[in-house]
């Protein structure tokens, strides 16, 4: 039986009478890529929020390693080994790989003063590790130089060395190209290796379809589907179950 | 992967191959502004001795230049911090004011000179944190709201004083005239004192935590504050290191001057200011160049000694001061790629 690495009971987040999530349930196991897919206002970004710990969920419980946590926040959320990959604000894009990698954890010899030397290894260990096969990008390159892919890898290297257990994705490939996107799935694909888990949030249902082995879609803050890809069985079944949640009379004038 | 194979629909360009960067030129590279700095700097003198061989040749024109140069390298230094960290500082020259005048205060009351520096340093980096504070931890602009303390505390200063200036003349024969502003080999003590500051600086900026931080806070302060840095402290701590800066170019001008003024500071605004730009740093934050603030700070110091002295009249000066900037300026958008 796989590890449980985080658990949402019944989790709720409310503002004032509206419900943003009206009660989710939800795992996630160490070492798998779950998908998580929903429509525009589907609770998406406040389920992310809410396992950032930055904003707290109004009821429900949050279950790390099958241990509830009470006041569950930002650094709870650290704690839990969760991290959070925006996609377009993650990294310093004028600095280089290590000081984006260092970020607020730098190596440091006497008085605060980075080891250089030190910093670059683990860098490139870090990089060699999530499948920088790249040659030609050194620990020294600047990110801006990096393709969007690229970025990607220096982000889930990161949250490797800061032993993240949970990497959650928001829309990591929204804005990528095939080959790029590509990139990015190696890269998870790494990680999940590693015996990680990654929370992969994406539009594109194809996307989500190939590197995800579990998918969770949520409609109006509820979960409406929870199945791994054998019970789900193709990309065009995951298509036609969004399609039917989002329109359950059909499109009109479309009517099959 | 076939099926994302048929459906991606947003293309964009591979990245173009790089070859792996050698030592060099990675040296280079993380220096290109420093070096396009240093290019402005060796065409200038080199016009300045085809105009005037004469004086340019001699040691003296070098030697006067170096007994200014310290004041606006201890401004330029901490002043490229804050302007890496995506602020600015308008309040040095208040500050350096300020500290002087306490240094001046307690050399005055019979104080050991000493404890007068200290004194001044300390005043230099409080002021330099309440600036910070105020800016940061109110969400001020940092252009307006130091601007507003500069001249609150200048104005201070001239309450107090009645715009009287304080005459150190016992300073003159004091061990620490001569251990801070004295001579050695003919160069003048108080630019190896500021080659150690700068040195220090420059240390900070690329080989320590806190520099690493002032880089990415400046560059992208969400990610920053993600990661767990506390970005206000950040931003506050360049402030004070401002500040610092600043009390020790006071004590430098009264040391060399014996003489404290009320507006002791105020003509170094902008050609500090001038210095960072010229040398390189960006006004967007996130990058910056020490190495290329020292060089700025020489380019602007040899500007005023360099023109008046090719026999030029003393109008000429702020039209090239001008030139200057603008074409550093020009050299540097050439020179620099804006990733965003």
């Amino acid at each position: 039986m796989n590890e449980r690495l985080i658990e949402l009971k019944n989790v709720t987040k409310s503002y004032g009478r509206v419900f943003a999530v009206g009660g989710i349930n939800l795992h996630l196991d160490r070492g798998e890529v779950v998908g998580l897919l929903g429509d525009n206002g589907a609770g998406k970004s406040t389920l992310i929020k809410i396992l950032a710990g930055a904003i707290p969920p109004t009821s429900g419980e949050i279950l790390v390693r099958g241990v509830p946590v009470v006041h569950w926040d930002a650094s709870c959320s650290r704690d839990a080994g969760i991290e959070t990959v925006f996609q377009d604000r993650a990294l310093a894009v004028q600095q280089s790989i290590v000081r984006n990698i260092f970020m607020g954890r730098e190596i440091t010899t006497w008085l605060g003063f980075l080891n250089v030397r030190k910093q670059r290894e683990e860098a490139e260990r870090l990089m060699r590790e999530i499948g920088f096969t790249s040659k030609v990008f050194a620990p020294d390159s600047i990110v801006g130089q990096l393709s969007g892919g690229e970025r990607q890898g220096v982000a889930l290297a990161r949250a490797i060395y800061n032993k993240a257990d949970l990497i959650v994705m928001d829309e990591p490939t929204t804005a990528l190209s095939l080959t790029e996107t590509e990139k990015v799935f190696r890269f998870v694909r790494t990680v999940r290796e590693g015996g990680r888990s990654i929370l992969f949030i994406g539009h594109n249902i194809h996307h989500v379809y190939d590197i995800a082995d579990r998918f969770v879609v949520i409609d109006r803050g509820r979960v409406a589907l929870q199945a791994t890809k054998a019970e789900v069985g193709s990309a065009e079944r995951l298509i036609a179950f969004m399609e039917h949640i989002a329109h359950p009379q059909g499109i009109a004038g479309v009517t099959a | 992967m076939s099926s994302i194979l048929e459906r991606t629909e947003t293309t964009a360009p591979a990245p173009a191959a790089q070859a792996q960067y050698s030592a060099k030129r990675r040296f280079l590279m993380d220096n290109r502004a420093a070096m396009g700095t240093l290019m402005v700097f060796v065409v200038m003198i080199g016009v300045f001795m085809v105009a005037s061989p004469d004086v340019f040749t001699s040691w003296d024109i070098y030697h006067s230049v170096l007994v200014t140069l310290p004041v606006a390298l201890c401004l330029a230094a901490p002043l490229v911090f804050v302007v890496t960290v995506g602020e600015i500082d308008l309040s040095f020259p208040a500050t350096m004011g300020f500290s002087a005048w306490i240094f001046a205060l307690i050399v005055q009351a019979g104080g050991n000179p000493f404890f007068a520096i200290a004194a001044a340093l300390a005043t230099g980096m409080l002021l330099g944190l309440s600036v910070g504070a105020l800016v940061v931890y109110a969400s001020l602009s940092s252009l307006i709201a130091t601007l507003g303390m500069n001249y609150m505390l200048r104005g201070l200063i001239l309450i107090v004083t009645e715009g009287k200036s304080i005459a150190l003349l016992d300073l003159r024969d004091s061990g620490a005239a001569s251990l801070f502003t004295g001579e050695v080999y003919g160069l003048p003590v108080q630019m190896l004192w500021a080659l150690g500051f700068v040195v220090l600086a420059g240390l900070l900026f690329n080989y320590h935590r806190f520099g690493a931080r002032v880089h990415v806070v400046g560059d992208n302060p969400d990610s920053a504050g993600q990661m767990g840095i506390n970005t206000r402290r950040v931003r506050v701590a360049t402030f004070a290191f401002m500040g610092l800066g600043a009390g020790l170019a006071g004590v430098f001008t009264t040391l060399v001057n014996f003489t404290w003024w009320p507006t002791t500071g105020d003509g170094y605004l902008l050609p500090a200011i001038a210095s960072v730009f010229v040398g390189g740093t960006p006004t967007w934050g996130g990058i910056g160049t020490i190495t290329g603030g020292v060089l700025g700070a020489l380019t602007v110091a040899f500007i005023q000694t360099g023109i008046v002295a090719s026999g030029l009249s003393g109008f000429y000066v702020q039209f090239f001061n001008g030139l200057i900037i603008v074409l550093a300026l020009l050299g540097h958008r050439w020179n620099q790629k804006r990733y965003r």
